[in-house]
């Protein structure tokens, strides 16, 4: 009996793998894509849409999707490209794509640089020269309060074009404080580890004129991470902790979810993903305000998660018009209006629900097309930022500054020579 | 004859056929990863690289392990005199200037300071190449000198405790085991919410207890709490597991020994120690090799309470060479610390056989 079930099994999976051969002969071919959006169903329903649509609207590829959990994503690319057994559509989160594009994960993405033209400068990801991933949209950090707030306690509302200044920001900070209303009159989001650290902390330290490693030669750290600039930065942030105003490593997450909300924080530094909740909560009191300029123009991080073709892959062109195919307008609006993400181009936007001329959230569009930095374009990104994060954290512990700055840009730096200059 | 050996043969030989799934795991999900390792750990190997693999013989265990010392003089005047602060201490010159491009001190090129302290009017400094790894190893170090014997000793009493026949004790035995059936991830994320700094369940309780006059501590977010929250936690969560262990030595007591002193007049302390104790023997080895073994490998509490913070009050050994094997990409530096752990847990497990060995 149980042999028999044993053979069964055996017969019934070995049915597929014979038949996969013949199916090539006559039929579309499979492109293989993974995403890492696994575990949200409205994002799975706009994807499996695109898929759908693609797979009909021709007859020479047949896209099969395959879903993971983001927090397990990268780790399941790596162990498939140790093991040889890349997807031929992948998608990558945009600082890491040089990582992966060095390391040989992915190839050059054939798509004409015309037909991207107006697509926000976040969602292009180029490494050597060349277009390697393309994202169907862009995020974006601002700083969220409510307008009664700043009236109330007498704070200049910035602008686009005026934001506010390192003094009228501390002296905002300081009378919020003063006020005693708040637990913290401002919230980085300390809470949220890992990439959040330098994605919304690098720009206030490149608005400071530092930056995490040096963007002429990508080959050292020395005098940008540690330099006047940065060290002017660093102090300012433990100022924040050391004064109170921020609440340090140990934030709870839920306060991160619900502090301005229920009116611990006054100012929270948070995304264009938060926004929906915001104004959900606040309605027209809601304000998304630009970053403060600290000296060298405010900044805010750009690039978010993109599409790119494995190195592997037989297919590329497949692959590539797949990609294109996606990168239509009225699916990045479709993403944009179900999880409040930005639209890469101004004619998705204008079709948009949240970032038409005149809806709540069109901040957010303007911030990602003039102050948006792309992290460092290396692939040592990947150990810089967790340098990066390490540093911040010991800083906002009170650490000091200039030699946690000093050993972070000697880390780097060590690694990068390691690396043999990762291949710039 | 004839017939006995053959028969032994075959026996031989479908035991092993028994062990091969076993050792063929074993061999292949422990013994390979960790000769693998040993490889690694003299190779410049990454995770994600297209560089050429290159041997570098013990350079990673160098960069990890060296140690060195700086003694500073205090910076003086162009007079002579000694340079004072407004708050009359002495300034030093800073040490990043005898480690970095030095011509005169080429033996301290890249090191960073580790701790250092006042000697006289000098400042003594103690350089590391890696200060992170060594304050990982020194919390680890006082992670299982705290918890090995406190969890052991708690373990004890409560197997002491419910080893009595009475109504409803099984209640009790599920109530302590429980901690250890439940992931240790989620064990730390409650606990998470149990020390938080503001309105956590126990600055709560402080506060109510003390009628107010206990300020809340942020027990995670401030270096001198840290480590000694994420002990008390690992404490609570494992006892119950070692509590079973300690009960089925209790367990293996001949009654008759009991018996024998309750009739010699022993009291219940006499009791323990000439009855109890001495049957536990060969448990207490176990229990405490067990422990040691668990706590050098400190990982999951703190990748989820701490991560490593505040001021790397709570980095640990396994936490670094998963940080720097995957987090920094460096699988070679991953796998020379975890040379270092094996080799420092074998040792440490000789040493408690050797010292708890039947004398003869």
């Amino acid at each position: 009996m149980k042999t028999k079930i044993m053979k069964n099994v055996l017969l019934a999976s070995t049915i597929p793998l014979l038949s996969l051969g013949s199916i090539n002969g006559f039929a579309a071919t499979e492109l293989s894509l993974w995403y890492h959006g696994a575990g949200n169903p409205v994002e799975a329903k706009i994807i499996d849409q695109i898929v759908g649509d693609f797979n009909a609207s021709q007859s020479n590829w047949k896209v099969a999707l395959q879903s993971f959990p983001q927090e397990s994503y990268n780790d399941s690319v790596i162990a498939a490209a140790l093991a040889g057994n890349l997807p031929d559509i992948l998608d990558v989160d945009g600082p890491v794509m040089p990582n992966w594009a060095w390391a040989g994960y992915l190839q050059p993405l054939n798509i004409n640089s015309a037909a991207i033209e107006d697509f926000l400068p976040g969602t292009k990801g180029y490494w050597d020269g060349q277009l390697y991933s393309l994202g169907l949209w862009d995020a974006a950090v601002a700083m969220i309060t409510r307008k009664s707030t700043l009236v109330e306690a007498n704070i200049r509302i910035p602008t686009l074009a005026q934001p506010w200044t390192l003094t009228e920001f501390n002296a905002a900070l300081a009378t919020l404080k003063q006020t005693g209303k708040y637990d913290y009159p401002f919230d980085p989001g300390l809470a949220w580890k890992g990439e959040w650290f330098p994605y919304a902390f690098s720009p206030f330290l490149q608005s400071f004129g530092g930056d995490i490693i040096d963007r002429e030669s990508y080959q050292t750290a020395e005098g940008v991470l540690n330099g006047d600039e940065a060290i002017a930065f660093g102090e300012w942030w433990q100022m924040l902790f050391q004064k109170g105003y921020s609440p340090g490593n140990s934030q709870d997450s839920a306060d991160r979810e619900t502090g301005l909300v229920e009116g611990k924080y006054a100012i929270q530094w948070n995304g264009n993903w938060t926004a929906l909740n915001m104004l959900k909560a606040f309605g027209d009191d809601v304000l998304f305000l630009p970053a403060p300029d600290f000296g060298h123009g405010p900044k805010i991080g750009a690039a978010s998660w993109q599409f790119g073709v494995s190195a592997s892959t037989s297919y590329p062109q497949g692959a590539a018009d797949f990609i294109q195919f996606a990168t239509q307008d009225r699916y990045m609006t479709a993403f944009s209006d179900a999880i409040g993400l930005i639209p890469p181009t101004k004619t998705a936007a204008a079709a948009s629900e949240h970032y038409r001329q005149g809806a709540p959230m069109a901040t957010f569009f303007e911030l990602s097309a003039q102050q948006a930095v792309l992290r460092p374009v290396t692939p040592g990104y990947v150990v810089a930022a967790k340098v990066f994060e390490k540093a911040l954290a010991d800083i906002a512990d009170g650490a000091d500054v200039v030699d946690t700055l000093d050993n972070a840009a000697d880390e780097i730096n060590q690694d990068i020579r390691r690396n043999l200059g990762y291949g710039h | 004859m004839q017939k006995n050996s053959s028969s032994l043969t075959q026996h031989n030989r479908s035991g092993w056929l028994f062990a091969l799934p076993g050792f063929g795991l074993m061999m292949l999900f422990i013994v390979v990863p960790f000769v693998f390792a040993i490889v690694f750990s003299m190779t410049n190997q990454r995770l994600i690289s297209p560089n050429p693999t290159q041997f570098v013989g013990f350079e990673n265990y160098r960069q990890l392990l060296s140690v060195n010392l700086l003694v500073l003089d205090p910076v003086s005047t162009e007079t002579g005199e000694l340079k004072q602060n407004t708050d009359g201490t002495l300034t030093y010159p800073r040490i990043r200037t005898f480690t970095r491009n030095n011509p005169n001190y080429p033996h301290l090129q890249g090191m960073k300071e580790w701790f250092s302290w006042q000697w006289q009017d000098k400042q003594v400094a103690i350089l590391a190449s890696d200060p992170v790894f060594m304050k990982a190893v020194v919390n680890t170090f006082l992670f299982v000198m705290v918890v090995a014997p406190l969890q052991g000793a708690f373990a004890l009493a409560l197997a002491l405790l419910i080893n009595q026949r009475l109504k409803g004790i099984n209640v009790y035995r599920a109530i302590y085991f429980m901690p250890v059936v439940v992931s240790i991830v989620v064990v730390s994320i409650l606990w998470r919410f149990i020390y938080d700094g503001q309105n956590g369940l126990l600055n709560n309780l402080l506060h109510s207890v003390s009628f107010g006059h206990l300020a809340p501590v942020d027990w995670l977010g401030n270096p001198d709490t840290a480590l000694g929250s994420i002990m008390a936690m690992s404490i609570w969560q494992a006892v119950g597991f070692h509590m079973v262990i300690w009960l089925s030595g209790l367990q293996t007591i001949s009654p008759t020994l009991y018996e024998a002193a309750k009739i010699e007049g022993a009291s219940g302390w006499q009791t323990f120690r000439y009855v109890t104790w001495p049957g536990l023997k060969n448990t207490a080895v176990l229990v405490l090799i067990v422990i040691t073994m668990q706590a050098f490998a400190l990982f999951a509490q703190i990748d989820v309470m701490t991560n490593g913070g505040p001021l790397d009050s709570t980095q640990t050994i396994v936490f670094q060479a998963v940080e720097r094997g995957y987090g920094k990409q460096d699988i070679s530096g991953g796998s020379a610390i975890s040379v270092v752990l094996f080799v420092i847990v074998l040792s440490i497990s000789l040493l408690q056989r050797h010292f708890t060995r039947e004398k003869k």
